[in-house]
């Protein structure tokens, strides 16, 4: 359980997140999701005691993270991959973490075969592995405790499909068995594969929240026809506005509305749709690039 | 779906809710003190000059030099120029090298970890002093100069020895913690006795120099004025640039 509440940050005067409130609970993978710059990172430190909140509170597993006596063992956290002593071994760094922590050193190799790090590559230090890699280290790192709640920075970043791949599945396994994720990404895809929910942000504000579905209820229809112009025309005569998108217009009515407008016009349709992913990335874009603009 | 399986074999609910003792805590304070390149060299270093400056005090001092007190005191010099950079390191790498990041995600109560590095560093130091007194003893032995009182070492030369080891390692761990970031932080530790030994030569101030910048000596038991300038010049290393690091390390955002 995770739970932000009005969370607000000032950096020199200016908000850099503001308003902030989401709740993420047992059993889901919460992806949170907005540009660069939006507030994620911020918001995200804030929640694990690392920033201060200059109002707004928040609370992982009941109360402040920094109260949470042995953190390790309740919230595993990744909030920079990057953020490893370069000249250490990445099985030393895992070491050091599970005897931190108290965990045997036993769970160090369990979870180096998780992730997939090679006995090899763990002997390296870290300064030679790739970013794909330290994601890889990171996310051990955050699961040796055998925590109940993951908060992720960008864990995605760096891997390549095939990683994608396995982190949608660690994460779907772990909020199964009753975890609660947290996760961020400034890339919709990387999310959206694995999410049940979705929190954007975009210029420090929460701009939409809520389960895929209800997200995607809410995106429009996307309809195409050989002579898209003609369906442009048809869609304005009835008051509609069909925007370009991949694979068509992007209209913000039901698909019943469009095709009636479609046939009145005499127009045949190749696809008439609700729009699902297409209109997703519209409506994130559109979402953040919102956002940003007020901020601005 | 079996390869996502997390396994949960080796780790038991014992200890979720029990904060890290200070013990377990400092242990791996030890461990990262040793672990990482610059770490292990470091204090392979202090090793490694500790028996130079023995070897070239046995084979080519003054006869009168090869007293135990003297090798002992020669031995530590080493000691006493790198152990406040493995103090420095053990705190400002922290930041240097991001790690405050994971550090203070399983230790939320910063001063906690503070304190256990202050004791891993006091461990290093009087782990530096035995070795210095193994080797000093080898010295001595070898040399064996034909000289009255040659292993004698007053008791309080002992104590002071102890104190300057220790210091020496919390000079470090201080100056770190005021100043967070590696480079910067050696840089002003080893100017600042220059830039306060420049100030001695301005004769209006003179005799207040020592008052800041003098550790306990190595080669003769000291005074009560010696003690008293002591007692000051920690004040001014150790507890002044401490409070500003806590301050910096406990009331500030971690801006790694």
């Amino acid at each position: 359980m995770i739970e932000a509440e009005k969370l607000t940050k000032r950096f020199g005067g200016r908000a850099v997140v503001s308003d902030v409130s989401f709740r993420c609970e047992p059993g889901t993978v919460t992806g949170f999701l907005g540009p660069n710059g939006a507030g994620k990172t911020t918001t995200m430190r804030m929640i694990c005691g690392f920033a201060r909140p200059d109002s707004g509170r928040s609370a992982v597993l009941g109360g402040p993270y920094r109260e949470l006596p042995n953190p390790g063992r309740r919230v595993g956290v990744l909030l920079d991959a990057s953020a490893q002593h370069a000249g250490r071994r990445g099985r030393e760094a895992l070491a050091i973490s599970a005897g931190t922590m108290g965990v045997g050193e036993a769970r160090v190799d369990e979870l180096l075969d998780l992730v997939g790090l090679e006995r090899s590559a763990a002997r390296k230090r870290v300064r030679q592995y790739s970013l794909g890699m330290r994601q890889r280290l990171g996310i051990a790192n955050a699961l040796i405790g055998e925590p109940e709640v993951l908060i992720l920075d960008e864990p995605a970043n760096g891997l390549d499909p095939e990683g994608m791949r396995w982190m949608r599945g660690l994460l779907r396994d772990f909020a199964e068995r009753g975890g609660t994720v947290l996760l961020s990404s400034h890339l919709l895809h990387e999310v959206d594969a694995i999410a049940d929910r979705l929190v954007i942000i975009g210029g420090g504000k929460i701009v939409a929240e809520g389960s895929k579905e209800e997200l995607l209820s809410h995106t429009g229809t996307l309809v195409e026809a050989d002579d898209r112009a003609a369906l442009g025309r048809a869609l304005e005569a009835v008051g509609l506005e069909g925007r370009e998108a991949d694979g068509g217009l992007l209209v913000d009515a039901d698909p019943r509305a469009v095709g009636v407008a479609a046939r009145d016009a005499g127009i045949a349709l190749v696809h008439l749709a609700p729009a699902g992913d297409a209109g997703l990335e519209q409506l994130f874009f559109d979402l953040t690039s919102g956002a940003k603009e007020e901020a601005e | 779906m079996e390869a996502h399986a997390i396994p949960t074999t080796t780790v038991g609910a014992a200890g979720r809710d029990q904060r890290p003792s200070l013990s377990r805590l400092t242990k791996v304070e030890l461990r990262k003190a040793l672990d990482t390149r610059a770490g292990f060299w470091l204090q392979l270093a202090v090793l490694g000059l500790t028996v130079i400056t023995v070897m070239i005090t046995a084979a080519a001092g003054h006869t009168d030099d090869k007293t135990f007190r003297h090798m002992l005191a020669n031995a530590l010099i080493p000691a006493s120029v790198l152990l406040p950079v493995i103090g420095i390191l053990l705190v400002s790498s922290e930041w240097s090298q991001r790690t405050a990041l994971v550090s203070f995600s399983l230790v939320p109560a910063r001063p906690r970890l503070i304190a256990a590095k202050a004791l891993a560093g006091i461990v290093i130091g009087l782990a530096a002093f035995v070795v210095a007194i193994v080797f000093a003893a080898l010295g001595t032995a070898v040399a064996s100069p034909n000289i009255h009182d040659v292993w004698s070492l007053p008791i309080g030369l002992v104590g002071q020895d102890l104190v300057f080891v220790t210091t020496s390692m919390l000079i470090g761990i201080a100056f770190g913690a005021a100043i967070l970031a590696s480079a910067p932080a050696i840089v002003i530790f080893f100017a600042l006795p220059t830039a306060i030994g420049a100030l001695g030569s301005i004769h209006s101030i003179e005799g207040t120099v020592e008052w800041l910048n003098s550790q306990p000596s190595l080669e003769t038991v000291m005074s009560g004025h010696e003690w008293a300038q002591s007692l000051v010049m920690f004040v001014l290393w150790i507890a002044l640039p401490l409070a500003i690091g806590l301050w910096r390390i406990t009331r500030r955002d971690l801006a790694a």
